[in-house]
C-alpha cells in the first residue's frame, strides 16, 4: 500500500508550553519527522546579569510555573556552591523535602491530568470527572497532599517563598499533619496501581542514552556526579561536558548531545540508571508494572513516574520522622558574598537542571548559565519521532493513529517547553 | 442546578497562554479542596494546556503571559474578538512581569547573550492592555487562586468585583506575621495592593511587589522608610523594577 502522511499539529494540547509536530511520509516512505519547539524566548541568562545573589533564585523560579521549587533549588545550590557554604542538615531536609513535594505534584499533574486522558481516549480530564470519579478524586487527594507539603515546608506550592541562601526559613509547626497527608497519599497511590495494570502502552523500542545524576547510596536528587548509560562519569560543575549544547534552526530550544546524536533525561532515565536505589515498595511495583532497567521504551517514562510517586513519599514520611527530632537545631547559615562561580544540578521532575554563576566580590552575577531538562529532552523526542513513524507506517498505522502516537511520545517526556526555552 | 431559586450563568472558559511560565495557569488546577466544585461551577471550552478539546465558543478569555514575538499579536488581537470578557490573569499579562526586565537592556546585545550568531525574533515585553482592550486585570506572581475562584463567582452572578483599597502590609498584621523590615528586609508591602493574603513575609520574604501599586500609594514615605532602614536607592529601584507593577515610579 502507497501510504502518505501529513501531519502539521500547531501547538500541541496537553503540554506546557508551544511546540509543533511536523510529519511527512510519501508511497510509504518517510520524508520527515520533525519536533519543533516554537515557544517565545524570554532570555533569562541576559536579564540575569549584574543582579545580586538574592535575586537569583526568585527570578529563576519564574522560568517555568511547574517546576519553580527545583529552579530555585538549582539556583540556591550553584549560589551557594559559589560562596563556599553549607547549608545546615536541617535546611538539607527540608529543601529535600520541598524537592518531594514538587516531584510528587508535578508526576501526579502529569499521569492523571495530562497523559491519562489518551489512555482512556478522552480529550481531557474533564470527562473523566463523570466517568471515572473514584479515579480523579484520587488524584486530586494526591495531587492536593503534595501541593499542602509544598506549602507548608516553602511557603507557596507556585514561586515558593521560604527558600533562601543559606538554608530554610523553618521547619514546619505541625509535622504530623504533613506525616497524615503522606500516609493517606501512599494508600491513595496505592489504590491506583490496578488501573495502571490495565494500561497499555504502545511497545515501541528506540535505543538512546539515559543521563542522570548519581547520588552516594540513595537514589539521586540534589547534587552528586552526572552519569549515563553509556558509562559515562561527570562531576556536577563538568555539566558542560556532558550537555554540549547546539542551535537546530526550527527550534527556539537548544539541543543537547553526548555520546550518541541525542539523550533522555527524567524519571525514566533515573530509573534506569538508579532503581536498585529506590524504595522496595517502589521497586515492587516497577516490576508488577513490567518496567525493568534499561528500559529504551520512552511511553515508559509514565509509569517511572508512577513509580517515582510512590518512592517520595515515603522517603518524605521519613524525612518528617527525622526532621522531628531536629526540632530546635538551625536551619538557616551566614552567608557571605565570594567572587567566583558555582554549579547547582538537581533532579527536578523532568530530568536534571544546571544553574551556574559567575559572581563579581559584591555578589552581583557576571554571567549565567542555565540548562533545563526538556531542552535536553528536545532532540531525543525528535529523533525518537522518527523511528516512531517508521515503525506506525510498517504496523500499517493510519494518520490519525500517528498523530495520537506521536502526540503520546511528545506528552510521555511531559516537556517543559516554556522553561526548555526560558 | 437553581440556587435559591435563581439558575447560575455556566460561564464558558477559555485559557490562553502567551510568553510567561504557565504559573498562573497551573494555579488554575491548584488549591485541589474545591478543585472540582470549581470546574463544574464553569465550563471549560478551551485550555490548550489541559485539554485537546479546543472550542472556540467562549464568554470569558483568561490570557497569561505578556506579547514578545509579532505571531503573538495576531493571536491575542483573534482572542479578543472571540471574548465577551477578556481578563489578563498574572503579572506577565497585568504589567510585562519578569520578562520586562529585558526591555532595560539592548536587545541585540541579549540575543547575542543567549543565541550567539542565531538571534531569535524578540520584541520588548508588552503587557495584555498595550495590545489589546482588557476588561479586569489579576494581577500576582503567581495569581492567588482563592482570588480567582472569588471572581468567578461574582462574574456567575454578576456582582461587580473590587480589589482591595488596602496595601499586603495589612494583611500581615492581620496573620501576624512580622514586620519584614524588623528581620532586616526590604519589603514592597506598604506600596503593593493586597489580596494574596501576604505569602511572602511570612515565608521570610519581604514583599516584591507582584500585584503592582495599592490604591493611593505613599511612595515618599516609602522611600523615607527604606533609607531609614539602611537600604540603597539601586535595592528599591531594582525591587519595583521586578514584575513591572510599579513603572515610571522613582
Amino acid at each position: 500500500m502507497k501510504m502518505r502522511v501529513e501531519l502539521d499539529v500547531h501547538h500541541l494540547t496537553r503540554v506546557e508550553g508551544h511546540g509543533n509536530i511536523v510529519v511527512r511520509v510519501r508511497d510509504g516512505k518517510l520524508q520527515e519527522a520533525r519536533w519543533d519547539v516554537v515557544e517565545t524566548p524570554r532570555y533569562f541568562e541576559a536579564i540575569l546579569k549584574g543582579k545580586h545573589y538574592t535575586m537569583a533564585a526568585p527570578l529563576t523560579s519564574r522560568i517555568c510555573g511547574i517546576c519553580s521549587l527545583g529552579h530555585q533549588l538549582a539556583s540556591l545550590r550553584a549560589t551557594e556552591n559559589a560562596f563556599g557554604i553549607t547549608v545546615p542538615p536541617a535546611a538539607e531536609k527540608l529543601r529535600l523535602l520541598a524537592k518531594h513535594a514538587e516531584t510528587l505534584q508535578s508526576h501526579a499533574l502529569h499521569v492523571f491530568f495530562l497523559a491519562a486522558p489518551d489512555f482512556f481516549a478522552v480529550p481531557s480530564v474533564l470527562p473523566l470527572v463523570e466517568t471515572h470519579p473514584d479515579l480523579v478524586q484520587t488524584a486530586v487527594r494526591i495531587k492536593g497532599a503534595a501541593n499542602y507539603l509544598a506549602k507548608e515546608v516553602a511557603g507557596r506550592a507556585v514561586h515558593p517563598v521560604s527558600l533562601h541562601v543559606g538554608g530554610v526559613q523553618a521547619i514546619p509547626k505541625d509535622l504530623r499533619a504533613l506525616r497524615d497527608a503522606m500516609s493517606h497519599a501512599l494508600e491513595d497511590l496505592r489504590s491506583v496501581v490496578p488501573v495502571f495494570q490495565q494500561i497499555e502502552l504502545p511497545d515501541f523500542k528506540r535505543e538512546t542514552e539515559f543521563v542522570s545524576l548519581e547520588a552516594n547510596g540513595s537514589y539521586p536528587w540534589i547534587g552528586g556526579n552526572v552519569v549515563s548509560t553509556d558509562g559515562v562519569k561527570k562531576k556536577e560543575e563538568q555539566y558542560l561536558e556532558v550537555t554540549n549544547e547546539y542551535l537546530d534552526k526550527h527550534n527556539t530550544s537548544k539541543w543537547a548531545k553526548l555520546s550518541r546524536e541525542s539523550y533522555a533525561v527524567g524519571a525514566l532515565a533515573r530509573f534506569n540508571n538508579s532503581s536498585h536505589r529506590l524504595e522496595p515498595e517502589a521497586q515492587e511495583l516497577a516490576k508488577l508494572l513490567g518496567l525493568q532497567p534499561v528500559s529504551h521504551n520512552p511511553y515508559h517514562n509514565n509509569i517511572a513516574q508512577l513509580v517515582e510517586c510512590v518512592h517520595v513519599v515515603i522517603e518524605s514520611i521519613r524525612l518528617i520522622d527525622e526532621l522531628e527530632e531536629m526540632r530546635g537545631e538551625p536551619t538557616m547559615c551566614e552567608v557571605k558574598p565570594v567572587k567566583g562561580q558555582g554549579v547547582g544540578a538537581v533532579e527536578v521532575p523532568r530530568g536534571i537542571l544546571f544553574h551556574h554563576y559567575t559572581y563579581d566580590a559584591e555578589g552581583r552575577i557576571k554571567k549565567a548559565n542555565c540548562i533545563i531538562p526538556t531542552t535536553q529532552n528536545n532532540a531525543n523526542i525528535h529523533h525518537d519521532m522518527s523511528d516512531l513513524v517508521e515503525w506506525s507506517v510498517e504496523r500499517g498505522k493510519n494518520s490519525q493513529e500517528i498523530e495520537l502516537l506521536c502526540s503520546m511520545l511528545v506528552r510521555a517526556y511531559d516537556p517543559c517547553i516554556s522553561c526548555s526555552v526560558h | 442546578m437553581k440556587y435559591l431559586g435563581i439558575e447560575p450563568k455556566v460561564l464558558r472558559i477559555g485559557v490562553f497562554d502567551f510568553t510567561g511560565c504557565e504559573g498562573c495557569e497551573l494555579q488554575l488546577a491548584n488549591k485541589e479542596d474545591s478543585l472540582l466544585a470549581f470546574l463544574t461551577a464553569i465550563q471549560i471550552v478551551n485550555f490548550r494546556e489541559i485539554s485537546s478539546d479546543l472550542g472556540q465558543n467562549y464568554d470569558i478569555a483568561l490570557v497569561e503571559g505578556s506579547i514578545t514575538r509579532s505571531d503573538e499579536f495576531a493571536r491575542i488581537i483573534k482572542i479578543r474578538r472571540q471574548a465577551k470578557v477578556l481578563v489578563a490573569l498574572g503579572s506577565c499579562a497585568c504589567f510585562g512581569g519578569v520578562n520586562a526586565q529585558k526591555n532595560a537592556f539592548n536587545l541585540v546585545d541579549v540575543n547575542r547573550e543567549v543565541y550567539g550568531n542565531s538571534p531569535r525574533e524578540t520584541l520588548p515585553a508588552r503587557a495584555i492592555h498595550e495590545v489589546v482592550q482588557v476588561d479586569m486585570e489579576i494581577p500576582g506572581c503567581p495569581v492567588n487562586k482563592e482570588e480567582v475562584e472569588r471572581i468567578v463567582q461574582h462574574l456567575i452572578w454578576d456582582i461587580p468585583w473590587s480589589f482591595p483599597a488596602y496595601p499586603v502590609c495589612l494583611e500581615c498584621k492581620q496573620r501576624f506575621t512580622t514586620c519584614a523590615f524588623e528581620h532586616g528586609q526590604l519589603c514592597l508591602g506598604p506600596i503593593t495592593r493586597g489580596g494574596c493574603n501576604a505569602p511572602c513575609p511570612a515565608g521570610g520574604t519581604g514583599c516584591w511587589g507582584c500585584r503592582g501599586p495599592t490604591e493611593e500609594p505613599n511612595y515618599q514615605e516609602f522611600f523615607t522608610l527604606a533609607r531609614e532602614k539602611g537600604f540603597t536607592d539601586l535595592e528599591v529601584s531594582e525591587r519595583l523594577a521586578f514584575f513591572g507593577g510599579f513603572e515610571g515610579v522613582k
